[in-house]
């Protein structure tokens, strides 16, 4: 009933490559962007934009960037959290060098400085494949997160070493610090995630992602074909960590506001972001929405109903997260190992036929 | 997918936010993750308190407390999430026991008006009250620990510890960094030579640092640790025979469950402290009634009388007192964030008062006042006693060098002022 | 002989055993790796598991007391007894073969099949899952463990003064003579007993062969009249096995508490260096990875660097033996077809 294509009739080539090429679906996510642009800047209060929106929004622009590297062009990485880490501290020091210009342009150059360190460290992918690569990677993180410990030019030589961000506007709204408004750091985010979103798309579905994806399915069958691979995979480094980059410098400015090195961008947050796209599904842009969502939700939703409806103890609340996260992923990846993105695209392919399947 | 789940959750927090008119002291506690070891304790003693007081007083001035625990896992997301979502019920003051976690809500809080108090921890210029009006940090900080350890390390030597190696270990993060300036600054007055040692978290492995100290064998060490690092550390100057009484930790780095795996061997290892030790108090004889035999105790109920679980208590019993201070000032039971911060700002500790509650001698006599956030400094010293398996307090509460640690603090909360757009000054 | 150069030598030996403890942990994850083609993540998290367990056995612990406790409004905590090491640590055996029956049973065997990446994240559910029910069953606070074979026997802390003595005559009259941790000996001699062992077993024993015949090829191997099914409950109780010593030697300096689970981060380099696949692999790895962190912490780290650098050196050194040989160490050669 829904998601059907009868009485669609494409007739130009750019009709018949959209993203969305079914009305429905369409309609579907003008409605989602609608909801999300005009109707909930309205309603949200700090503990929604704090506690769900903000990390929602920027861990998927994380999982977008690393779902770029990891999804697409096949080269697990372990260096998120330092990738982060690289964007918030540029950010950082453009913040505090230049109070003058705007967040948005400060943003952006701290992705761009993060492509930069990303190439950097994706060097190696050249020769190291796999599991391999991937523990490689980890040398990045705990390099970036001691280097930005220990230097303190990096922290403006304060005295703990903390970073603070300063409350800084762009077109006159306050998008940093603490007297912000919650719809205005809300917007910021969104629009940051809604154009990463759409870039990350249209490059995937692309020549450049198309390269990526040959790198991933058979590296040596796509560099006999024509692919180069110096190019295709440090192309991939570089857009995701820019990515990364941006996730990290809205991380340390907009959502957190204070942050330190080895608690927000250790090794942890490395692990999450790959269980967000794992979880949500490699190689597609919706699965890092919906792995994103699922990570950051569900621990919120099981402390709102094991704390607050059953009362129970915070710690066992707790330790029963870890439980039902860890018991939830296994039966996910029993159920249906290409992630929610995958039984998402079931459920569409189902929803066409129903009520009448056969 | 996503609208699910808000809606799901909406639904959660509007059947979550009843309004009561109650005396709300939102305990961030973190009772799983690295530092749990640490983190129950404090919150176990934090809650314990006010039970009491709800049990047997019926509240503070007839308004009753509740205490909505919040764990953050010693995580400053999940801090975050935890502040937003207890700030709305009331919250009057928040003591997150963990300087990330302050550091996240210092200009938060201060934007919505309710007042922190991180007790020995946290952003240490935040002494400075002109500057920072709704943080506290008496009765005492790190840079006071800092020079309270020299201090005493002075006493130990007849004033004079020129030449003297004093290496310290600390743990490679913001809270681990914060004596460092201090102990420079002090490098000059004093003539000793300093060693800085650090150790990554989560300090599991601490063998290079360990030899280095062997090696170079320095008079004392001073040690900035929290968690794990605390148990391994301890048991590493062990195993190198390092004198434990030349070993000093800072408060965070004494208690019970620091020193009990190393065994015997731990005797004599000292630690700082800003409040008395052991179980040896009249008010537990009230804990026991009215809480432990009613079967309120917070936790597991076994961790009543060590160091964290004093400190927990000692944390829950300031704020009382704040509180009480407030509703005299407004003369109205029913406090909100605001008053609160008064009643902190007018808080006066005596010795009197201590006494009254069942905590005699169990905390340094001070007085808050809008200049001074960050009460007198005045630092202990205890010593572990293997054989007995108890903390003994072998240094009362002294001054620390008041001159030094007021000019760093100017300095720091002044650029924080600059930064931040504060206009410095009491109102 | 020079101050330098004995301080040198007491760092490199200190590294020695340093490298035995993390290639312990290491042995983990290839054991599994080898039989399965499974990353197995969760083994830091297993080497938690099966300390707090074995502690829990120790002091009569109840399991799931807390939460018992919460939901009847009991207060129970204590079994009060006081088993024998040797009793506990049979028990937490019988534990872990019980887990790896549980994880063959409700995980892997459905996912039989699956691409290494999943089954790698499968590993993490399991890392997640384990580490919650450590929690609920033992309780999260620190608990201090002693493993003792009889009265007044029990693991050796401290420095060993027989060491510290026979070599102070080296240096000067500031020279104490090398340091080395009995602890880290008495672990070195495990390992080195442990890694016999399971050569000994994987060569000699019937169960050995079929275990290095599904580690070959696990379809031949089934079509030869293996049962996968038990080798593979075989490997994870043996990995769980693994995982008790490594729980035990790292739990007796630090108690044992929740960073325990993190060493598993100390075994990654290792692993990279020696190869997934080889044991002898993951004891020179490990080897290599404990002398270098620690002399680089010596010579360059602690002077110039300002210390704190062995997280990062690790896996820098690894790195670059990597870019050299792709397929670790000791490795095997990796023949790409198209």
């Amino acid at each position: 009933m829904f998601y059907r294509e009868a009485g669609e009739f494409r007739t130009t080539y750019k009709e018949d490559s959209q993203t969305f090429p079914i009305r429905f679906d369409r309609w579907r996510y003008y409605f989602v962007l609608f909801v999300a642009i005009c109707v909930i800047p309205f309603m949200v209060n700090d503990y929604w934009v704090n506690s769900i929106f903000l990390p929602f929004l920027i861990y998927a622009i994380a999982a977008i960037g690393l779902n770029i590297l990891v999804g697409y062009c096949g080269q697990v990485s372990l260096g998120t959290g330092g990738f982060m880490a690289v964007g918030a501290y540029a950010c950082y020091k453009l913040m505090t060098a230049f109070p003058d210009v705007s967040m948005f342009i400060h943003v952006i150059l701290a992705g761009v400085i993060t492509a930069g360190v990303g190439m950097l460290f994706g060097l190696p992918s050249l020769r190291i494949k796999g599991f391999y690569l991937a523990v490689a990677t980890l040398a990045a993180q705990f390099f970036l997160v001691w280097l930005f410990n220990r230097v303190p030019w990096f922290y403006n030589y304060s005295a703990s070493g903390q970073i603070n961000a300063p409350e800084r506007d762009t077109f006159g709204i306050l998008i940093t610090g603490p007297n912000t408004e919650a719809w205005a750091t809300y917007v910021f985010c969104l629009i940051f995630t809604v154009v990463s979103a759409i870039i990350a798309r249209n490059l995937t579905r692309g020549s450049v992602g198309r390269k990526w994806m040959a790198i991933r399915d058979m590296d040596i069958a796509a560099e006999i074909i024509g692919v180069n691979p110096l190019t295709a995979k440090l192309s991939a480094f570089a857009i995701s960590s820019f990515f990364v980059g941006i996730s990290g410098a809205l991380f340390f400015s907009v959502y957190l506001g204070a942050v330190e090195v080895g608690e927000a961008f250790g090794i942890n947050k490395s692990f999450l972001v790959l269980f967000m796209i794992i979880i949500g599904g490699l190689g597609s842009i919706f699965g890092s929405f919906a792995g994103a969502a699922f990570l950051v939700l569900l621990p919120v939703a099981l402390k709102v109903v094991g704390v607050d409806w059953l009362g129970w103890p915070t710690d066992i609340v707790a330790h029963l997260q870890l439980v039902i996260v860890g018991a939830l992923i296994i039966v996910f990846l029993i159920a249906e190992p290409h992630g929610i993105a995958q039984l998402w695209r079931v459920t569409k392919e189902k929803l066409r036929l129903w009520p009448f399947p056969h | 997918m996503k609208m699910k789940f808000a809606t799901m959750a909406v639904a959660a927090v509007m059947a979550a936010g009843p309004v009561m008119a109650d005396l709300v002291f939102p305990s961030l506690s973190y009772r799983t993750g690295p530092y749990a070891a640490s983190g129950i304790p404090f919150a176990d003693g934090y809650a314990d308190y006010f039970t009491l007081l709800n049990e047997r007083d019926g509240g503070i001035g007839g308004a009753k407390i509740r205490v909505p625990e919040c764990e953050t896992g010693y995580n400053t997301e999940k801090g975050v999430e935890c502040y937003e979502s207890t700030k709305g019920e009331g919250a009057l003051v928040y003591q997150p026991l963990s300087t990330g976690i302050t550091y996240q809500l210092i200009p938060k809080a201060t934007a919505d008006g309710i007042p922190i108090h991180s007790m020995g921890y946290g952003r240490t210029s935040a002494a400075n009250g002109k500057v920072f009006r709704d943080v506290f940090n008496y009765p005492a900080n790190y840079w006071d620990g800092a020079s309270g350890a020299i201090n005493y390390l002075l006493d130990e030597n007849g004033d004079d510890i020129k030449g003297k190696k004093i290496a310290l270990v600390y743990h490679n993060s913001a809270y681990g960094k914060e004596p460092i300036r201090t102990l420079e600054e002090l490098q000059k007055t004093h003539g000793f030579e300093l060693t800085l040692l650090p150790v990554d978290h989560p300090g599991q492995e601490q063998k290079s640092q360990w030899l280095q100290i062997r090696r170079e064998k320095p008079d004392y060490v001073i040690m900035w640790g929290w968690g794990v690092m605390n148990q391994v550390a301890i048991q590493e100057a062990v195993n190198i025979r390092y004198p434990m009484e030349n070993f000093i930790g800072v408060w965070w780095s004494g208690s019970e469950a620091d020193v009990i795996p190393a065994g015997a061997a731990a005797n004599g290892y000292k630690a700082l402290t800003f409040h008395g030790v052991g179980k040896d108090y009249p008010i537990y004889d009230d804990i026991q009634k009215y809480v432990v035999d009613t079967g309120k105790a917070a936790g597991a109920g076994d961790q009543i009388g060590t160091v964290q679980y004093n400190r927990g208590m000692y944390a829950a019993m300031l704020a009382a007192e704040a509180a009480k201070t407030a509703q005299e000032i407004h003369g109205t039971p029913d406090i909100d964030a605001k008053m609160m911060r008064d009643g902190m700002e007018a808080l006066e500790i005596t010795e009197a008062k201590m006494a009254a509650l069942g905590l005699p001698n169990f905390g340094p006599e001070f007085k808050v006042s809008c200049e001074e956030h960050g009460g007198p400094g005045l630092v202990g010293v205890t010593q572990w006693d293997a054989a007995a398996g108890t903390w003994n307090v072998i240094s009362d509460y002294k001054p620390t060098d008041r001159e030094l640690i007021s000019r760093l603090v100017a300095e720091d909360s002044a650029a924080y002022a600059a930064e931040n757009n504060i206009e410095p000054g009491c109102n | 002989m020079s101050e330098a150069f004995l301080y040198t030598v007491e760092v490199f030996l200190n590294g020695l055993m340093a490298g035995v403890l993390y290639a312990l942990v290491a042995l983990g994850f290839v054991l599994i790796y080898k039989a399965s083609g499974i990353f197995n993540f969760a083994q830091g998290v297993m080497a938690l598991f099966a300390a707090m367990t074995l502690v829990g056995f120790q002091n009569g612990q109840v399991p799931f007391a807390h939460l018992i406790n919460a939901t009847f409004g009991l207060h129970v905590t204590n079994f009060g007894w006081n088993l024998h090491s040797v009793v506990a640590v049979f028990l937490t055996v019988l534990v872990m073969i019980l887990l790896a029956w549980a994880v063959q049973r409700f995980v892997f065997r459905h996912l039989v099949g699956q691409e290494p990446i999943i089954l790698f994240m499968a590993t993490i559910g399991l890392a997640y899952f384990l580490e919650g029910l450590a929690d609920l069953m033992w309780g999260s606070e620190i608990k201090t463990l002693d493993l003792c074979w009889s009265a007044g026997h029990c693991l050796p802390q401290g420095g060993n003064f027989w060491i510290e003595d026979m070599t102070a005559g080296l240096g000067g009259e500031g020279f104490y003579g090398f340091f080395i941790d009995s602890l880290d000996i008495v672990a070195a001699v495990v390992a080195m007993v442990l890694v016999a062992a399971l050569v000994a077993f994987a060569q000699y024993t019937k169960q050995g062969r079929a275990m290095r015949a599904v580690a070959d090829d696990h379809q031949a191997a089934l079509s030869v009249g293996v049962s996968l099914n038990f080798i593979w409950i075989l490997v994870w109780s043996l990995a769980g096995f693994v995982a008790l010593v490594a729980g035990i030697m790292w739990g007796a300096k630090s108690g044992v508490q929740f960073s325990l689970s993190l060493i598993a981060l100390k075994a990654l380099p290792v692993l990279m260096l020696g190869g997934f696949t080889s044991i002898p692999g993951a004891i020179v790895g490990g080897l290599i990875i404990g002398v270098g962190e620690k002399l680089f912490e010596f010579l360059i780290g602690a002077p110039f660097l300002g210390g704190a650098t062995e997280n990062w050196f690790a896996y820098m050194l690894a790195l670059l033996f990597l870019v050299f040989r792709p397929q670790g160490l000791f490795g095997e050669k990796i023949i790409e077809r198209v």
